[in-house]
């Protein structure tokens, strides 16, 4: 009799306590995306103050694991109005034609102790990559937050046209960073 | 005591005037241009300057406290010596203000000032937009007065050599 309870027990416990480990509930006041890059050698630095972000992780099967974000472009904060209007513009993200920047993972591989290597599928500006983008989690009791830091070229999503094509004033590589705050769900 | 300037004098005064004027034109001419690459190049070479010309500015300092100006002619009516003593006392604070201005309004707008590109300049203050855009004015207000009290140096000159008929103004010119 005491076996079965137990049995019955772990039957229904442990998937519970599976499930209960996935993070999959994206807290967004606790996430943030953010940008540096080098504006004639001075370091700038900028954010997003709007996006959404689905994401599942499951720390005891992390190839499992999948996310899907999406920047809203024209929610960018260079620090400067005047920043934030010309990034928004056509030469640089288009907001009017494309609003949004889209990851989409594809595959999640350890590299053990909490650090990740997550691919996947960036489009911005109609232009689609596969990046890696390399990240750590860390739990922190009920809630997950995952920090990554990953370089782009702005030349090859066309974000910086015309007058601003070359990189002698405003760099070529933007480096991204974000923290993405998930609580375990049911 | 002399009646001559050295010519360490002169030459940080000359080099000082051609750095200053360019300056001035280049901050009217950029500060409402839209954004462009090339604004955001010539602000780097404003900031550029201006770093140059606070250094130039410490190092007259330096030389004008180890090195007595010749003194202004007896002739000059004594409320007139004061007003031309206060009229240099000004362009030495508004020269060392200026550009202690612009450093402040860089720091706050987040645009650290990196002298030719190369060497990265502290900044003073942390990232503040309000604090950015007041010192944007102070830094506008100190060179409109600075032009005024340009304007009233260059007349004063003007006005020893062909009214008065003195050597003020030749006394700055080289090989004098």
């Amino acid at each position: 009799m005491k076996r079965l309870i137990l049995a019955l027990a772990l039957a229904i416990g442990l998937p519970l306590a599976a499930h209960a480990a996935a993070f999959n509930q994206v807290q967004t006041d606790k996430s943030a995306i953010a940008f540096t890059y080098q504006q004639m050698g001075v370091k700038m630095d900028g954010k997003f103050r709007k996006f959404a972000a689905k994401l599942s992780f499951d720390p005891a099967k992390p190839t499992d694991a999948s996310a899907a974000i999406d920047v809203d472009l024209a929610s960018v904060d260079t620090g400067a109005a005047e920043g934030d209007q010309e990034v928004a513009g056509k030469p640089w993200f288009n907001t009017k034609a494309f609003p949004t920047a889209q990851f989409v993972s594809t595959g999640v591989k350890p590299l053990g102790g909490n650090r990740y290597d997550v691919t996947g599928k960036l489009t911005i500006k109609g232009k689609t990559q596969d990046i890696v983008v390399p990240a750590t989690f860390t739990a922190q009791g009920n809630s997950g937050v995952f920090d990554g830091t990953f370089t782009l070229r702005r030349g090859d999503f066309s974000i910086g046209e015309g007058a601003w094509a070359k990189f002698d004033i405003v760099a070529n590589d933007i480096q991204i960073k974000f923290r993405i705050t998930a609580i375990a769900g049911k | 005591m002399t009646a001559r300037y050295t010519s360490t004098a002169k030459t940080l005064h000359w080099l000082m005037a051609v750095l200053l004027f360019g300056m001035l034109a280049l901050g009217f001419y950029m500060h409402d241009l839209p954004l462009s690459p090339q604004k955001l190049q010539l602000y780097s070479w404003h900031k550029w300057a201006g770093v140059t010309a606070f250094l130039l500015v410490l190092a007259r300092l330096g030389w004008r406290v180890t090195h007595i100006p010749p003194a202004l002619p007896a002739s000059m009516p004594r409320l007139m010596q004061l007003a031309a003593h206060a009229g240099h006392f000004a362009l030495y604070v508004l020269m060392i203000a200026i550009p202690l201005s612009g450093w402040l309004m860089s720091s706050a707008k987040g645009f650290q000032t990196v002298w030719f590109g190369v060497l990265p300049i502290p900044d003073l203050l942390d990232k503040n937009k309000e604090l950015g855009d007041l010192l944007a004015l102070v830094h506008m207000g100190l060179n409109l007065l600075f032009v005024a009290v340009i304007a009233g140096h260059i007349g004063a000159a003007l006005k020893h050599h062909f009214i008065d008929k003195d050597d003020i103004l030749t006394r700055m010119l080289p090989k004098h």
